[in-house]
């Protein structure tokens, strides 16, 4: 049986990509709001946000581009309510950001229902750059570089998350005031602003990847259409423990699970989606359970700083 | 040194008026329930009239629909059984510290697994065995699948957080792999498992349409109130969550509690999903999925753990979902309303709370 | 009282570099810190002293911007001063050391000096550890930059604390009980230091309750009581007393009388209880090893009779901790037995331990000790939860529970606001009292008291001192742990030193105890 041609492979290794941007992009964000102390886990409703408002702009003014930059900020919206709410006011993280969610699944499906009522524009294609020479690669090169600029900007940040993390102060500070924040604070840094800086990101993050969920891989926005991508971005955050390069790791094994129901079923093999579905998560369970390694999380996760309450 | 007590800034730092008097209590009770509740009132109307809708005929509407109607009322309660269900679950795991964030898998579970076994008893057994067959299998199949997570959270100390959700994810899939696989009716085009006729449910109270599920929820959330409040064993799972170093100290067996406590609240997840199956739908179709645990984390959280707080919101929430849905249809208002709604009351309530603690604490001058 | 005469230490004679004038801070209910007024000079050790609660950490955050006053003024160089903020304190060379470090663990002490600078730079850690190493050097102390903070000790941590405040052109230094946790041997370090560090023109604030802490280290001593400054030692009438005349005079401001200090315990003779060469040993140890990362423990052999103290001497991190742990049944037995009243019991429960009369008081109050946020009530049975007759089949009996709440608060002299209150929001005193009340019942054969007296004010260690004589009398075997000599030297019979997790030498309290003692802790002779 032929089932590694050349167009399987690259239809796997492409839709691992479509997959896993949207993971990559929304675990680097949550990884920095846990790095800094908060448990964002409104995260699902940004990127729901971001898919809303990424999908209209692009929609209305027919700018993949704007359409973005448009995501990005939908998502840093809601994240301004956890800002406000969780960092500046000390509410129940878990609270505040369950409620995010619920209320940004409910507003981007009720936004669009009236302005769409039941149908479901769909997007033409989305611009993409062939990077010169690599693009000839057999494979790699159709599913890698001959992508959308999304893209690009994604595998870029890992780096650059990477290097602002173990080679900048801000990466220091954003450790401290998860860790210990009075710490930061008699440094003299304002453990609120680094937090909010944190949540921000987040919330930029994870609209982004919300918008490439709806710009580049489905075209359409469908209510709720994030589909708990915004959890496992929750979990690989927590699992790579503060190193980008995991998240991308994890990202790619995911977005591979999930792009390997399509891809078999372009070469013609019916397994249902739903054993696809499970084999990441399985093999991060066996990984845990062989392991066994301690997990480890900031000390000052999800507790809010007030200056004073040592 | 008599005034040791009194002077606190140095040994807590957070010391708060002891007693507040009469005229204070009654202040305090409005402004941490009545006031959000209002207020988001206020809020949901000012969206409702953005689309155009009358707030005083949606409200109107869903209060006629959710708590005046018969039929609304004996849907509203029986939608709080398995809701009540889920709540009980997650009193019982937050209040020993444990973060068990698996209950819709270990709901769809049971679910799926009652629905299997249900039509296969249904003949073998008298009524009422099958029916407590079932939930017992219910209870046991979400109980089951919080095992992993709780050794290792007990044993290796692995972050539970992490591992329910996982387990989530998980379990949602591997329900719907047993529904289009293994449980199949093969009668229906549709996948979904045999369905269990109407005579064969959980029977219902008097002559209505209520699902007797209900009682078995108001009597879980109550047991686990009185159990978790009054009982050796309850302060023995109040002292692992609140403090697990002085657990050990005080010679408790914190990893097998852990388990305990994995299994009780799984296995009441679980159980909602029996009772979802018995009471109210007979079966289980491909890809349904209510996920419920996300709606009910943060009522419970606002209740206190408190199980007649709960009873109380859970009903609220009953009753504005039930109400919305038919609002959706009559009033053309998207049931996705509610989740607003229901996201404008979390987070005013935590605000509330939150400003009633700093003026008991009398914030520093 | 200290006031505007010019210290004669000081090299800068123009003013007080920090004062307080008038300075009040109120909680809602009470006065922290009323109507304060204290100058700092520089080339000075200054002491504030005062009892727990007497408004020294209140102070402390207002001046390092934390809190601010909620009345009077804050002079920095004779200019007042805003200090909305820590970081306005240190742009004002206010720096602080606090009892617990603040250093963030998870990075290394270089990344904690380098914290604060601008967000984009790249954190210079060689050029840094360089610099820490260089100003630790000036001072006379040796640092290692490069570590992670959570691998050093608490002493360490705290030198680091104090190059950072160094480098960071702090003229004003404040350590805020900075030997509280600290090893005799580390705190006596840190005092030379801090001397070292006022010598060269700088003020420096000490805040402590260890009187011998004050009188040797400070230059000029400040006297808080409830929130009011009520006296003090400028340095001429300081430098004219010796020790004991010193202390006495603090004392006296402290309490308002002469006679409460039990810390000058130098010459308090040994305890002199009647013990029976012949009797019985209740608890008895065997060849006991108990592993542990850092410090296993192996080969201890001890017997207690009845009546009798034994105290465990040894700095800190010896493996007292994991012999207690290891006796009390919190962590498994490797090898060994440990009888008690005759039964071994190294496979015993915890719970099956404490019914055959084995009690553990624990030095972690807050960690281990009690659940902070229950009533004072059940904290008193946290160790019988289920017994009878305080549970019946499993339900609580609330009015037994009461009773018993209220006759340990009253026996043990708990100051509580009730014994509904949670027992996190008792001072550490009461909360100490609270854990002898729940391990000294009439059952108990054995008790294992760890630092009994940590942290606490002078009159809680006498009260706690006086719970392990009672005990001692009532024929309980006793085994005293502790890093101050002084108390064992004042309880117990025998003191055993324990090193690297093992006993050294055990020797008897007479008059050549402290020597002896001394010289085994340091490891001479054998």
């Amino acid at each position: 049986m032929a089932l590694f041609t050349e167009a399987f492979l690259t239809a796997l290794l492409a839709g691992a990509i479509s997959a896993g941007i949207p993971l990559l992009l929304v675990g680097l964000g949550e990884q920095m709001s846990e790095k800094s102390g908060v448990l964002n886990i409104g995260i699902e409703g940004m990127m729901l946000a971001g898919a809303y408002t990424g999908f209209l702009i692009a929609w209305k003014t027919e700018s993949m581009g704007l359409g973005f930059i448009a995501g990005a900020g939908g998502g840093m919206f809601v994240a301004l309510f956890m800002a406000v709410l969780c960092v500046r006011m000390g509410l129940n993280q878990i609270v505040i950001g369950i409620s995010l969610t619920l209320g940004a699944e409910g507003a981007t499906a009720i936004l669009h229902h009236f302005q769409f009522s039941r149908t479901y524009p769909r997007l033409p294609a989305t611009l993409k750059w062939d990077i010169p020479v690599l693009h000839d690669i057999p494979v790699i090169g159709p599913a890698l570089f001959g992508r959308e600029p999304v893209v690009y900007f994604a595998l870029i940040l890992v780096a650059v998350f990477a290097y602002l993390y173990r080679r900048t102060h801000f990466g220091l500070a954003l450790q401290a005031a998860g860790d210990k924040p009075a710490a930061l604070d008699s440094s003299g840094v304002d453990v609120l602003k680094v937090r909010t800086v944190a949540v921000l990101t987040t919330g930029a993050l994870a609209g982004l990847g919300g918008a490439f969920m709806a710009i580049v891989g489905a075209g359409i926005f469908v209510p709720f259409m994030t589909h708990g991508n915004g959890f496992i971005g929750i979990v690989l955050a927590m699992l790579a423990r503060g190193r980008p390069l995991w998240v991308l790791g994890g990202a790619t094994l995911f977005g591979a699970c999930l792009s390997l129901t399509t891809a078999l079923q372009v070469a013609g093999i019916d397994i249902p989606t739903d054993v696809i579905q499970m084999l990441p998560f399985a093999a991060v369970m066996a990984v845990l359970i062989v392991l066994g390694s301690k997990a480890n999380l900031p000390v000052s996760l999800g507790t809010a700083y007030a200056r004073g309450e040592r | 040194m008599t005034s040791e007590t009194a002077i606190a800034p140095e040994s807590g730092g957070k010391e708060r008026k002891v007693r507040l008097n009469m005229h204070d209590d009654r202040l305090h009770f409005l402004i941490i329930t009545i006031g959000p509740v209002l207020a988001t009132l206020v809020i949901a109307s000012l969206i409702l009239l953005a689309m155009g809708v009358s707030p005083l005929d949606y409200y109107g509407y869903i209060f006629q629909r959710g708590v005046m109607s018969p039929s609304g009322v004996q849907a509203t309660l029986t939608r709080m059984g398995p809701l009540l269900l889920i709540a009980a679950s997650l009193i019982v795991c937050f209040r020993a510290g444990i973060w068990n964030l698996g209950g819709d898998a270990q709901f769809i579970l049971g679910a799926v697994f009652v629905a299997a076994a249900g039509p296969e008893l249904v003949d073998a057994l008298p009524a009422w065995l099958m029916l407590l067959l079932c939930l017992a299998i219910g209870a046991a199949a979400g109980a089951v699948w919080s095992l992993v997570p709780a050794f290792l959270r007990a044993y290796q100390g692995i972050n539970e957080i992490i591992t329910t959700m996982m387990m989530t994810f998980l379990g949602g899939s591997l329900a719907n792999v047993l529904v289009k696989l293994v449980f199949l009716d093969p009668e229906t085009t549709v996948p979904q498992t045999r369905t269990l006729a109407v005579p064969d449910r959980l029977p219902r109270l008097f002559d209505t349409t209520v699902s007797s599920g209900v009682l078995l929820g108001l009597a879980a959330v109550l047991i686990v109130h009185f159990t978790m409040n009054r009982t050796a064993f309850g302060l023995r799972l109040r002292i692992v969550g609140a403090n697990a170093k002085a657990a050990v100290h005080a010679g408790l067996p914190v990893a097998t509690l852990t388990v305990i406590v994995f299994s009780i609240s799984a296995g009441l997840a679980g159980l909602a999903g029996a009772v979802s199956v018995l009471g109210q739908n007979g079966n289980v179709r491909a890809d349904w999925n209510p996920a419920y645990t996300l709606t009910i984390v943060p009522l419970v959280f606002l209740a206190r753990f408190n199980g007649f707080a709960t009873i109380a919101f859970v009903f609220l929430f009953s009753v504005l979902s039930i109400g919305s849905e038919s609002a959706a249809r009559r009033l053309g208002v998207p049931n996705y309303f509610t989740l607003v709604t229901m996201a404008t009351l979390l987070i005013l309530m935590a605000v509330a709370e939150m400003i009633d603690q700093r003026r008991s604490k009398g914030k520093a001058v | 009282m200290a006031g505007t005469s010019a210290a004669a230490t000081a090299l800068d004679q123009d003013g007080p570099l920090v004062s307080l004038k008038n300075v009040t801070k109120r909680f809602p209910g009470i006065v922290a810190n009323d109507r304060i007024s204290i100058d700092f000079w520089p080339g000075e050790v200054h002491v504030l002293l005062g009892e727990n609660g007497a408004g020294k950490s209140t102070l402390v955050s207002m001046l390092t911007g934390f809190q601010q006053p909620s009345e009077g003024e804050i002079e920095v160089a004779g200019v007042p001063q805003d200090l909305s903020s820590p970081q306005r304190a240190l742009d004002l060379g206010i720096g602080a050391v606090y009892q617990h470090s603040m250093l963030a663990p998870t990075l290394t002490l270089a990344e904690n000096v380098s914290l604060g600078r601008p967000w984009w730079q790249k954190p210079d850690r060689r050029g840094i550890a360089d610099e820490m190493r260089k100003t630790a050097n000036s001072v006379g102390i040796t640092i290692r930059p490069e570590a992670l903070t959570s691998a050093l000790s608490l002493g360490e941590r705290q030198q680091a604390e104090i190059v950072r405040a160094l480098m960071r052109g702090s003229r004003f230094l404040i350590l805020d009980e900075a030997t509280a946790m600290l090893t005799p041997k580390d705190a006596e370090k840190l005092g030379n230091l801090m001397r070292l560090i006022a010598q060269d023109g700088r003020g420096v604030v000490f805040i402590t309750h260890k009187l011998n802490e004050a009188v040797a280290y400070g230059d000029r001593i400040s006297v808080l009581r409830l929130g009011k400054k009520v006296g003090g030692l400028p340095p001429e009438q300081l430098r004219a007393m010796d020790k004991t005349e010193a202390h006495d005079e603090i004392v006296r401001l402290m309490f308002g009388t002469r006679t409460t200090g039990s810390e000058a315990t130098e010459n308090t003779p040994p305890p002199q209880h009647k013990l029976d060469e012949t009797e019985k040993p209740i608890l008895e140890i065997l060849a006991l090893e108990v592993d542990d990362e850092a410090t296993p423990v192996s080969g201890i052999e001890l017997k207690i009779r009845p009546g009798e103290v034994v105290g465990i001497a040894g700095i800190d991190g010896n493996g007292q901790v994991q012999l207690a742990e290891a006796l009390a049944g919190q962590r498994p037995v490797r090898n060994g037995r440990i009888y008690l009243d005759g039964v071994s019991i190294e496979d015993k429960s915890i719970g099956g331990r404490r019914n055959l009369g084995l009690s553990y008081v624990t030095d972690d109050r807050l960690g281990e000790g009690i659940v902070g946020a229950f009533p004072v009530s059940l904290n008193l049975l946290l160790k019988q939860i289920g017994d009878a007759p305080f549970w019946k089949h499993g339900l609580e009996q609330p009015a037994e529970i009461a009773r018993n709440a209220t006759e340990k608060v009253a026996a043990f002299d708990i100051r509580t606001p009730g014994i509904g209150t949670p027992a996190g929001k008792l001072s550490g005193g009461n909360i100490q009292k609270l854990l002898l009340a729940r391990e000294l019942g009439e059952k108990t054969r054995a008790v294992i008291f760890a630092k009994p007296t940590y942290g606490l004010d002078l009159q809680n260690i006498a009260a706690s001192r006086n719970r392990i004589r009672e005990a001692a009398d009532a024929r309980k075997a006793v085994l005293l742990i502790s890093t101050e000599l002084d108390e064992l030297l004042e309880l117990s019979d025998r003191i055993a030193v324990m090193s690297q997790g093992r006993i050294v030498g055990i020797v008897d309290n007479n008059e050549t105890a402290r020597q002896r003692v001394g010289e085994l802790m340091s490891g001479v002779g054998e």
